[in-house]
């Protein structure tokens, strides 16, 4: 630790004591989204991605609609995990609250509706527009 | 707040020389905060129209194949390829390999070809079909 008094030093430095941890998730799930951004590309490259009633279909089978799930779940916590170090690393003080806040909102917002939209379509089906 | 001037903050980007193996680190992080945001607002709109209807989803096929919506597709293939890459480099050092100068040097390259040859592949074969 550097110099300074004890008390000044667990104020503005003291360890949270989930660094690690945070640093762990980060790579469990950079290997989920290896695979599942993966399996993503792999499959729309075979899809005809204009083709509405093509994607719906695709879309409401299990074997799509729950990766595609599993994306919004993992791909956003790593996201949010990344983000969430970019800004210790550069947004100090009563902005990095405020950055906080629109991080969940957006994490949280945009995973609600990803999420929504994917189990509308798996549980209306292919056919309902 | 009470910080430790004497102390460094994390990462300099100012003082540091830029050598490949600097901007691939701080490249795959730009390239994760680009798919985080860009990336992530695609994706839900993509979804979003899907469940909404044709019209909807017309439209949003219809920007994003438009000669400048096809950067965001393209530029997002590119970013998710490097992050990839980059990722699994910062894996192999992250268990303390591949810190000598030369081998640092030239993963470093690598994690930039790789990126590079992979997004060209890829497109290549999605135009191959279109035509």
């Amino acid at each position: 630790m550097g110099s300074g008094t004890g008390l000044g030093r667990v104020r503005g430095l003291g360890s949270a004591k989930s660094g690690s941890h945070h640093w762990w998730l980060q790579r469990v799930t950079a290997i989920g989204n290896l695979l599942l951004i993966l399996w993503l590309i792999f499959s729309l490259i075979r899809l005809p991605l204009g083709d509405y009633g093509a994607m719906r279909a695709w879309l409401a089978n299990p074997l799509a609609a729950v990766p595609m799930a599993l994306i919004v779940i993992n791909t956003f916590w790593h996201f949010r995990l990344g983000l969430q170090v970019i800004i210790e690393d550069y947004v100090h003080g009563g902005m990095r609250v405020l950055t906080f806040g629109l991080l969940h909102l957006w994490t949280f917002g945009m995973g609600g509706f990803a999420l929504f939209s994917i189990l509308k379509i798996a549980f209306t089906g292919a056919a309902n527009g | 707040m009470a910080r430790n001037h004497a102390r460094p903050l994390s990462p300099h980007l100012q003082v540091w020389k830029w050598k490949i193996h600097f901007f691939v680190s701080i490249f795959n992080r730009l390239m994760g905060a680009g798919m985080a945001t860009v990336g992530v607002a695609l994706f839900t709109w993509w979804l979003v129209a899907l469940s909404n209807g044709p019209a909807a989803y017309e439209s949003f096929i219809k920007c994003i194949t438009s000669p400048i919506g096809l950067v965001f597709p393209i530029g997002l293939t590119f970013a998710f390829f490097f992050h990839l890459s980059a990722g699994l480099r910062h894996f192999v050092m992250d268990s303390g390999a591949g810190f000598e100068l030369t081998a640092n040097r030239s993963w470093a390259w690598a994690t930039v070809a790789v990126a590079v040859l992979l997004t060209a592949l890829l497109w290549l074969i999605i135009f191959a079909r279109m035509i």
